[in-house]
């Protein structure tokens, strides 16, 4: 069906988060939707899925004008959703999570037709090449896989229509592949698909058409034919941007980071880390790659001293790291930027200066045996909010408030607020928009030239191969091999990442 | 030149600071906001209660429709004043009893106010409690267990040292041993959480039935138990040692203890907002995983502040038997430390916000019985009106419901 957006506005207070947006999509067309967070795409999406109703403009559908009251309408007419987080039930297998709410009922009592529901997800399945089994249980499938159920449950509701909101997010770079795949089979047969991302190789990979958001606005049309990465990103920012990150050589002097055969067991008590050698020298970055799950997270925990090492032996500046506890890694100089920021990073509830000083409270001059300097804490807060152009109405603002790249600044800014010799970061750019991920990466090198060692762990490979002096990859707790930065490939890496051993590994 | 730049540069810090004043003052307003309309909303509904349930003027309303009106408001005006007068005192009365100068007059016309004040007491130093132990996460339902071994550690001491001590040691004596059982009360729970991860709200519940067993064994001891009695009490404390009264006035209970209390609250919010271990209590609050990223011992904040959280409990369970109330019985609490978690949630938690909601708890309490000697109206209302203010406290859409107030606008994001 074709989809039409005709001058669409949506304003919330203090903010005109949809500002005449006029986009249009043919049957059987994949559109991708590019846009920073906060650029009014979620907006869009929610008018699109009857979750809000917009101040002025129209939806049309074929031709028809749309008012969508409730989600419940938008199916009707056509429009299926997959959000970013899944809304699917754990302990249901796939046939009920995909049939409740539509179950094909029999007889007076309305009996669920489990049957029926079955054979048509099968059907369904096979057509669109999306291989999920009927009857495994939700919460026993991989990320990816319930995305496919997901998918699985719009096309289930005749949707002709399909919206996906930052569908990449979760997925490995294999998974992600599929889903190209599942994308231009659902445009074989007809469904129009609306692919909404902030990242720029997914919508030359996949899009037939490409609109850029900024700030509430279109910014800009393009066709991934004639278009670049470079000229996507410059529209979704609004200014130039590099999109390579400017490096010089790396300058490698003294061992930081030593680990000789480190093993480490997850909360499972499984062996994560299993016999992994690694060093990493003042002056380079070395990455690490690999599929998520692969023991990188324990492996980061294990550095920091928030998990316990198993066997193995890791050296800090030369220190011998036993039983030791978070602060004491962290009075060695080790800043950590945690992988998953709102949860371990910051705290929400807390202001941008409490946050800013969530790690350093106990330090001077913040503090003088046990009580605050609280003129202190605002200057040198006031201050790190400038150094890192932390975009918030004041350091009393609470850091729920702040969006996700203005976030991870605080966490970067509190983290070089100290001496820093040993960078430990973790996902640092993950959900991030590029003007974001642009800064911290630049803040990186700044720290490497500066001479930190800086680990860095990352699932995806193009950041790998930009930022990596070396990169190391990482599967099933072991690291598979290391390769220089400069010789490395997409192919080499995306191997390795798979399991594939390589010749002369570990270096 | 200089000068005028002075001046100027004074100007600028004067208006700055004005600014700065505005913004907290309606900070303020924003925070009591809420908490006032739920009171006031839950005063409305106990007037509705009040009128169904005057049977004797509800069976003249088809008689006499108007009359029935009239009778209705005024039995909540009767009932309501009552209250009023009961809590604070009636001003009319007060002020002649100044006037003549007779001590016995001044003592019978304030009696209500002071009376609120000693009620208030023990409810501040139990609010405190709760307030610190929920900014650290613990959902400490204990205060009554914690309060009751206060008292029962501060009676054995006073009991013990008497005739041994000075009066003022064993006062100071006894406060502490008070404090501090109450304090290890509420430092079990925090300790079988940290080590073992019980959770707090079971085994708080739990030390709340041996508490009441410990104090009804401690008193059925000679050593304790007032001779002669067969009830569970223990000797008047108040003959030998007792908290100093602030007004030299007869019959007149309130003691400095209170300002104990109103020392505690400055106390606990420099603790809270000022220390570094008041911070460390936050954070393990809002995040028990970013705090031990932080570098923070959260096992610690939570030992810690169930440690302090039992000791202001204790603290004002020890002022009730060595000055109010002046002895120890098995009833001594009668709900105080479950009234302290309501007053706390209803104070947001900040120590000020607790003073002024013990004020509230207390007035109601004191005023509460005046009303059933004056007006008829059974003291029970006051349970259900307090339990009314907790509800809306704890449902701010209700309340917004019912007085038809839009919901505050979300913060709009910063655009990145």
């Amino acid at each position: 069906m074709r989809l039409e957006l005709r001058d669409i506005s949506k304003r919330f207070p203090g903010v005109l988060a949809n500002d005449r947006i006029s986009i249009s999509v043919d049957r059987g067309e994949v559109l991708g939707m590019l846009g920073e967070n906060g650029a009014g795409k979620t907006t869009l999406v929610n008018i699109l899925s009857g979750l809000y109703r917009p101040d002025a403009g129209e939806v049309l559908i074929d031709g028809k004008a749309h008012v969508f009251h409730d989600p419940a309408e938008a199916i009707k007419a056509g429009v299926g959703m997959v959000h970013q987080h899944f809304m699917l039930v754990p302990v249901f297998d796939v046939v009920e999570a995909v049939a409740l709410g539509a179950e094909t009922v029999s007889g007076i009592l309305g009996r669920f037709d489990r049957a029926a529901a079955r054979a048509r997800i099968v059907e369904l399945s096979e057509r669109y090449g999306l291989n999920v089994d009927p009857d495994a249980k939700i919460e026993s499938l991989p990320v990816g896989v319930r995305q496919r159920v997901e998918i699985l449950k719009a096309l289930y509701r005749h949707s002709d229509i399909l919206v996906l909101d930052e569908p990449s997010a979760v997925l490995t770079p294999l998974e992600t592949d599929e889903l190209y795949g599942i994308i231009r089979s659902l445009k074989e047969t007809g469904t129009t698909v609306i692919f909404i991302t902030h990242k720029l190789n997914e919508v030359l990979e996949v899009a037939d058409k490409i609109v850029v958001l900024r700030r509430g606005r279109v910014a800009g049309t393009a066709i991934p034919a004639e278009t670049s990465r470079q000229e996507l990103a410059n529209m979704m920012v609004g200014r130039d941007v590099e999109l390579v990150v400017p490096k010089g050589p790396a300058n490698p002097g003294d061992v930081v980071l030593s680990i000789r055969g480190l093993q480490v067991r997850d909360d499972r008590l499984e062996m994560a880390v299993d016999g992994v050698d690694l060093e990493v020298r003042a002056g380079e970055i070395v990455a690490i790659a690999g599929v998520q799950g692969n023991g990188q997270t324990e492996l980061v925990e294990a550095i920091v001293g928030l998990r316990a090492i198993d066997a193995g032996e890791m050296l800090i500046g030369g220190e011998r790291i036993g039983h030791v506890s978070p602060r004491h890694i962290a009075d060695l100089g080790v800043a950590h930027i945690p992988e998953d920021r709102g949860r371990d990073g910051l705290i929400n509830q807390m202001t941008v200066a409490d946050n800013y000083i969530l790690d350093t409270y106990h330090r001077e001059p913040y503090s003088r045996r046990g009580v605050f300097d609280l003129q202190a804490v605002a200057a040198r807060a006031n201050q790190g909010v400038l150094d890192f152009d932390i975009r918030t109405p004041s350091i009393e603002t609470t850091a729920a408030s702040l969006s996700g790249g203005n976030q991870q600044k605080v966490v970067v800014a509190r983290e070089f607020s100290r001496p820093v010799r040993l960078v430990v970061a973790a996902q640092p750019t993950r959900g991030l928009d590029v003007g974001s991920i642009e800064y911290i990466h630049r803040r990186l090198v700044e720290q490497r030239d500066a001479g930190a060692a800086i680990l860095i762990v990352c699932t995806e490979l193009d950041e790998v191969l930009a930022v990596g002096d070396r990169i190391a990859v990482m599967y099933e707790g072991r690291i598979v091999g290391v390769l220089a930065g400069a010789e490395a490939t997409h192919e080499a890496i995306g191997l390795l990442m798979g399991g594939a051993t390589f010749g002369g590994a570990a270096a | 030149m200089t000068r005028l730049s002075m001046l100027a540069r004074r100007g600028a810090t004067l208006a700055r600071r004005g600014a700065t004043l505005a913004r907290r003052g309606a900070t303020l307003a924003r925070r009591g906001a809420m908490p006032a309309l739920a009171v006031v909303t839950a005063l409305m509904f106990g007037a509705i209660v009040i009128v169904i349930t005057d049977f004797e003027n509800l069976s003249k309303l088809g008689s006499d429709p108007l009359g029935a009106l009239g009778g209705a408001l005024g039995g909540v005006g009767k009932g309501y004043g009552a209250m009023l007068s009961g809590a604070f005192g009636d001003p009319g009365r007060i002020l002649t009893a100044l006037q003549s100068g007779s001590q016995k007059d001044i003592a019978t016309a304030i009696r209500p106010l002071t009376e609120t004040l000693v009620a208030s007491s023990p409810l501040i130093f139990a609010g405190l409690g709760v307030a610190i132990s929920f900014r650290a996460g613990m959902f400490n339902i204990g205060g009554d267990g914690q309060l009751i071994i206060g008292a029962l550690g501060a009676t054995t001491t006073a009991i013990a040292l008497a005739g041994n001590a000075p009066a003022a040691v064993i006062l100071v004596a006894a406060i502490v041993a008070g404090t501090v059982s109450g304090g290890l009360w509420g430092f079990v729970p925090g300790f079988l959480k940290a080590r073992t991860g019980a959770h707090e709200v079971i085994t708080t519940i739990m030390l709340n039935y041996v508490a009441a067993q410990v104090v009804l064994f401690g008193l059925r001891s000679d050593f304790l138990r007032a001779p002669g009695s067969g009830q569970p009490i223990s000797k008047v404390l108040t003959t030998f040692v007792d908290v100093p009264s602030i007004l030299d006035l007869p019959a007149i209970r309130l003691d400095y203890g209170f300002v104990v209390a109103l020392i505690m609250a400055v106390i606990v919010s420099w603790l809270l907002f000022r220390t570094t271990k008041g911070f460390e209590l936050r954070a393990a609050g809002f995040s028990l995983t970013a705090a031990r990223y932080a570098g923070m011992s959260a096992g610690g904040s939570m030992m810690l502040a169930m440690f302090l959280s039992g000791s202001l409990a204790g603290m004002g369970g020890s002022f009730m038997v060595i000055g109010t109330v002046g002895q120890l019985s098995n009833d001594l609490s009668g709900g105080i430390g479950f009234n302290a978690i309501a007053l706390a949630l209803l104070a947001g938690l900040r120590p000020s916000g607790v003073v002024l909601a013990a004020l509230l708890f207390g007035a109601l309490t004191t005023g509460g019985k005046l009303m059933g000697i004056q007006s008829g109206i059974p003291f029970d209302l006051l349970f259900f009106v307090q339990a009314l203010v907790i509800m809306f406290v704890a449902a701010p859409g209700l309340v917004r419901m019912i007085w038809r107030i839009k919901a505050p606008s979300v913060e709009p994001e910063v655009v990145a």
